[in-house]
C-alpha cells in the first residue's frame, strides 16, 4: 500500500494530470472494497440473480420438440396446418425415424409430456407408438401414414398434427399465453376453454386480497406502532418484543394455530355460540376459503407494517403536535393535519413491504386457503411440483415478478420513492 | 421575599405546584404575576423547572397543586388548544411538510377564517419579520434565523395576548441572536403583548426584559428588574448566577443597621452592607462585582476599606482589562477595569491595595 502511494506521488510530480492520479490512488481502494464484497455478490449472482435470469428463460424456451423431433418439424414446414389435410407421407415417414430414434434414447417421453400440456393424451400415444415403431424397419417398412393409424386411430386426426406443428419451435409464447387463460393454436391466440380458465381470476383474487391484507394491516398496525412511538422507551422496548414474538414461532405453527380458532369447530365458533351470538346450527365458516387467509395473513405480515411505521413516528418530535395545538387546533385536527402527513413515508414503506409479501406469499393460502382463498403462488407451485409444467410456472412467476416491478414503479411516480423510509 | 406585586395581574401562578413523578417537587411553591404587555423572562441553570413552568401555563402540563389564572379566570380546566396563547418552541416546530405561508395559516385556518382574510393576515405577518417572499418555501429550505422569524411570526398570526418562548434562540449563533433579540423585544413593545421567556443566558435575559425571574431548584430565587438583579443580588445564587463575581467567605462580627463587620477567614475584617445576614456569628460570603473594585489610589473614595492584593494575572480584552490577584487567599479574585488612556496596567507579582465602596459589598448567606 504504502509503495503504491510512493510511486503515486512521484507521478503526478512528474506532471501526470491530478485527476489520473487521484483515480489511480482511489482504485487501490476501490479493489479493496470490492474483494470485500466479493463473497456476497458471487453468493447473489449465483444464488438469485441466475435462478431468476433462468426462470425468465425457461418462460419461453422451447427446445424439446424440434431437438428431439427434428425431420419431423422440418417436414411439417410444408404443411398448412389451417386445412383440412392430414400430412404427407413425408411427414409420417419423418416421424416414423425421429420417434424411433427417440425411442432408443428414451426421450420420446419428455417429448410427450411437454405436448401433453398442450393436448391432453398425447403422453400415453407417444409411449404406446414408441413401443410399436421401435420394431419397425425404417428403410423398408413404409408407408407410414396407414401404418401410423393402425396403431392408434389419433394419428388420422389434424388435431395432434397442429399441436405438434404450433408447438415445435424453439422458443414459444405459449406458456405466457397459457398463464393468461389463453392457449396457442395454428390460427393465432385463442382464449382457453371455460372450465380451463382459472388463473387470471387468481391473479385478480391474489391482488385484490393482498391489497385488503395491506389496508388490515395498515388499520390494526397504525396505532400500535404510535403507541410504540409515543409510550416511554422502557415500555416501548416491552411492547417492540410483543410485537416480533410471533417471528419466534414457526410459519407452520402460526398458521395452524389461525385453524384451530377460526375452524367451525374451533375457539371462536365455540365462543359465539355459547355467548348465543350464533345458532349452533349456523357456524361461521372462516376457514378454507378467503377469510382464513385474510385473518392469517394479516396476523403474519403485521410486523412488517408495524416496524417501518414506528422507525418513522420515532423520528418526529411531540413538540409539532404541541405546537399545532398551542396554534388552536383539536387533538384531531392537529393529528390529521401535522402527525398524520410525517408519518405517511411510513405507511409507505410498511405497505410496500407487505404487499409485496402478501401476492408471493404460499405457505399460508396453501394451509388455511382451501380453494377459493389460494394465490397465484401456490398454482405456481402446483405447476413446478405437480404437474411438472415448470414453463407455465416460471411464466405464471415472471408475470407475477413484472406485476410487482410495475406496482413498485407506480407507486415511485405517485407518492417516491424517497418517501419510504425505513428508519432514521 | 421578593417583589412580587404587579398590579392588575394578567398571568398569575398561585401556590404552584408539580411533580412528574409523584416523589420529587419539580416546581415548589411557585408565586408569579405578569402584568399586561409585561415582558418576563424566566432564567435559571438546565433543569430548574423553566420549561415545567411554561408547559404547565400552555396546557400542556397539569399542575399538581396551586391555580394558574389567565387574565383573572382560572385556566387550570382548559385544554391548550382552547387557551389562545401563542408558543414559540426551541427547535421551532415549523411543520415539515408545509409551506410557510401555509405553516402561518394553519392557526386561521382551524379557526375557520375565509381565505381572503387569511392571505391577508399571513402576507402581514411576514412583512412583520420582513420574509414576504419566502411564503412558498419549506421550512427545510430556511435558514436557521429566517426559521426562527418564521416561528415567531406563526406564533403572533393569530394575535395572541400572550406569547411564550422557550429559548427561542438556543441554536442561533451569537451575532443572529443578538439582532433576534432586539427584533423580538421591538415587535413585543410595537404589538403590545405580553411575553413569558425562558433562556439561561443571562445577557439575554438582562437585555430583553422588562423583569427576570431567576430560577433554581424549582423555585424563583429572585424576581427583580435587570439592574436591580445585577447590582442588589439577593442571595448569593443569584450573585453567582448572574455576571461575574468575587466571593469571600467570612463570619458576621457585628450588624448595625446598613453596615456590618465581617471577619474573612484570612483574618482581615471589612465593612459590608447585610443582605440576609442579621446575627453576629453567622457564617456569610461576601460579594463584590468585579468592576466595582479599585485599585488606583487616587480614585479610592476616602474612608474605603483596602486589603492588600498580589497580582497573578493581566489579560488585556480589549474594552476592559482583567486582573486577577491574590486576596485574602483567594487566588481567583478578579478586577475589571475600563481600557481608557489613563488606566493602570498592573504588572503581575506587584503588590497593591484594593478597595470598595461598603454598599458595592453585599454580605449575603453562605
Ligand atoms: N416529562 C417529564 N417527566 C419526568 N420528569 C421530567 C419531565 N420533564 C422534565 N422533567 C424533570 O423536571 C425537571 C425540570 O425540567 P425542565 O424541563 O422544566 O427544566 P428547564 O429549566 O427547562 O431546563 P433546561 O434549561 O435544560 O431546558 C428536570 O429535573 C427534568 O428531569
Ligand atoms: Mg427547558
Amino acid at each position: 500500500m504504502t509503495v503504491s502511494t510512493k510511486t503515486d506521488q512521484i507521478l503526478s510530480a512528474d506532471g501526470m494530470p491530478l485527476k489520473k492520479s487521484l483515480g489511480r490512488a482511489l482504485r487501490h481502494q476501490k479493489r479493496r472494497a470490492l474483494m470485500l464484497v466479493a463473497p456476497l455478490l458471487i453468493f447473489i449472482f449465483v444464488a438469485f440473480i441466475m435462478p431468476i435470469v433462468s426462470m425468465l428463460f425457461r418462460s419461453v424456451e422451447n427446445d424439446i420438440v424440434v431437438n428431439t423431433l427434428p425431420q419431423t418439424v422440418m417436414a411439417l414446414q410444408s404443411w398448412n396446418a389451417e386445412t383440412e389435410e392430414l400430412p404427407d407421407e413425408d411427414v409420417y415417414a419423418a416421424f416414423a425415424a425421429d420417434i424411433k430414434l427417440a425411442a432408443e434414447t428414451k426421450t420420446h417421453t419428455k417429448v410427450g409430456l411437454r405436448l401433453n400440456y398442450e393436448q391432453a393424451g398425447i403422453a400415453s400415444l407417444f409411449k404406446k407408438t414408441a413401443r410399436k415403431v421401435k420394431k419397425w424397419d425404417i428403410e423398408s417398412d413404409g408407408p407410414f401414414k396407414e401404418k401410423f393409424i393402425g396403431v392408434h386411430k389419433n394419428w388420422g386426426k389434424i388435431e395432434i398434427w397442429r399441436t405438434l406443428k404450433v408447438h415445435s419451435s424453439r422458443y414459444t409464447s405459449g406458456y405466457f399465453l397459457n398463464a393468461i387463460d389463453m392457449r396457442k393454436t395454428a390460427g393465432g391466440p385463442k382464449a382457453q376453454p371455460e372450465d380451463k380458465q382459472i388463473l387470471l381470476l387468481l391473479f385478480q383474487r391474489t391482488i385484490i386480497m393482498s391489497l385488503v391484507i395491506t389496508g388490515s394491516c395498515i388499520l390494526l398496525g397504525y396505532p400500535v406502532a404510535w403507541l410504540l412511538a409515543n409510550v416511554p422507551l422502557r415500555k416501548a422496548n416491552l411492547l417492540l418484543i410483543l410485537v416480533l414474538l410471533p417471528f419466534w414461532t414457526s410459519l407452520l405453527v402460526r398458521t395452524s394455530a389461525w385453524k384451530v380458532m377460526l375452524q367451525q369447530q374451533g375457539v371462536i365458533n365455540d365462543l359465539l355460540v355459547q355467548l348465543g351470538m350464533v345458532s349452533d346450527g349456523a357456524r361461521l365458516v372462516m376457514i378454507n376459503n378467503q377469510t382464513g387467509t385474510i385473518v392469517a395473513m394479516t396476523h403474519i405480515l403485521l410486523p412488517f407494517m408495524i416496524l417501518p411505521m414506528y422507525s418513522v413516528m420515532q423520528t418526529i418530535p411531540p413538540t409539532y403536535l404541541r405546537a399545532a395545538k398551542s396554534l388552536g387546533a383539536t387533538d384531531w385536527t392537529a393529528f390529521w393535519r401535522v402527525y398524520f402527513p410525517q408519518s405517511v413515508p411510513g405507511i409507505g414503506a410498511g405497505s410496500i413491504l407487505v404487499f409485496i409479501l402478501a401476492i408471493g406469499y404460499y405457505i399460508t393460502p396453501e394451509i388455511v386457503g382451501g380453494t377459493k382463498g389460494v394465490f397465484i403462488s401456490n398454482r405456481i407451485a402446483y405447476s413446478i411440483l405437480k404437474s411438472l409444467n415448470w414453463g407455465l410456472g416460471a411464466a405464471l412467476a415472471t408475470i407475477l415478478l413484472v406485476a410487482v416491478l410495475i406496482l413498485y414503479w407506480a407507486y415511485d411516480k405517485m407518492v417516491g420513492i424517497d418517501n419510504v423510509k425505513l428508519g432514521g | 421575599m421578593t417583589d412580587n406585586t404587579a398590579q392588575d395581574a394578567f398571568v398569575e401562578f398561585e401556590k404552584v405546584q408539580k411533580s412528574y413523578d409523584g416523589e420529587t417537587l419539580v416546581v415548589k411553591d411557585l408565586n408569579l404575576r405578569i402584568a399586561k404587555g409585561e415582558f418576563l423572562t424566566m432564567l435559571g441553570p438546565s433543569g430548574s423547572g423553566k420549561t415545567t413552568c411554561l408547559m404547565m401555563l400552555a396546557g400542556f402540563e397539569t399542575a399538581t397543586h396551586g391555580s394558574i389564572r389567565l387574565d383573572g379566570t382560572s385556566i387550570n380546566n382548559i385544554p391548550p388548544h382552547k387557551r389562545g396563547i401563542g408558543m414559540v418552541f426551541q427547535n421551532y416546530a415549523l411543520f415539515p411538510h408545509m409551506t410557510v405561508a401555509e405553516n402561518l395559516a394553519f392557526p386561521l385556518e382551524v379557526r375557520k377564517l375565509g381565505k381572503s382574510i387569511r392571505e391577508g393576515k399571513v402576507n402581514r405577518a411576514l412583512e412583520m419579520v420582513e420574509m414576504q417572499t419566502f411564503g412558498g418555501r419549506r421550512p427545510a429550505q430556511l435558514s436557521g434565523g429566517q426559521q426562527q422569524r418564521i416561528a415567531l411570526a406563526r406564533a403572533l398570526v393569530f394575535e395572541p395576548e400572550l406569547v411564550l418562548m422557550d429559548e427561542p434562540l438556543g441554536a442561533l449563533d451569537k451575532q443572529l441572536r443578538e439582532k433576534m433579540q432586539f427584533e423580538i423585544t421591538g415587535l413585543a413593545h410595537r404589538l403590545g403583548i405580553t411575553v413569558v421567556y425562558v433562556t439561561h443566558d443571562q445577557t439575554e435575559a438582562l437585555t430583553m426584559s422588562d423583569r427576570v425571574a431567576v430560577f433554581d431548584d424549582g423555585r424563583i430565587q429572585q424576581l427583580a428588574t435587570p439592574d436591580q438583579l445585577y447590582e442588589q443580588p439577593e442571595n448569593s445564587f443569584v450573585a453567582q448566577f448572574i455576571g461575574e463575581n468575587n466571593t469571600m467567605e467570612g463570619i458576621v462580627k457585628e450588624v448595625d443597621g446598613d453596615l456590618a463587620k465581617v471577619e474573612l477567614d484570612g483574618g482581615d475584617v471589612i465593612a459590608c452592607k447585610p443582605i440576609n445576614v442579621s446575627q453576629p456569628g453567622e457564617r456569610t460570603r461576601v460579594s463584590i462585582r468585579p468592576e466595582r473594585v479599585e485599585f488606583d489610589k487616587k480614585r479610592l473614595k476616602s474612608g474605603a476599606h483596602t486589603l492588600k492584593a498580589e497580582v497573578l494575572e493581566f489579560i488585556y480584552m480589549g474594552d476592559i482589562f482583567r486582573t486577577r490577584l491574590r486576596v485574602a487567599g483567594n487566588d481567583e479574585f478578579i478586577v475589571k477595569t475600563r481600557n481608557a488612556p489613563d488606566q493602570v496596567r498592573l504588572e503581575p507579582g506587584a503588590q497593591v491595595e484594593i478597595g470598595w465602596l461598603p454598599s458595592d459589598c453585599r454580605a449575603l448567606d453562605a
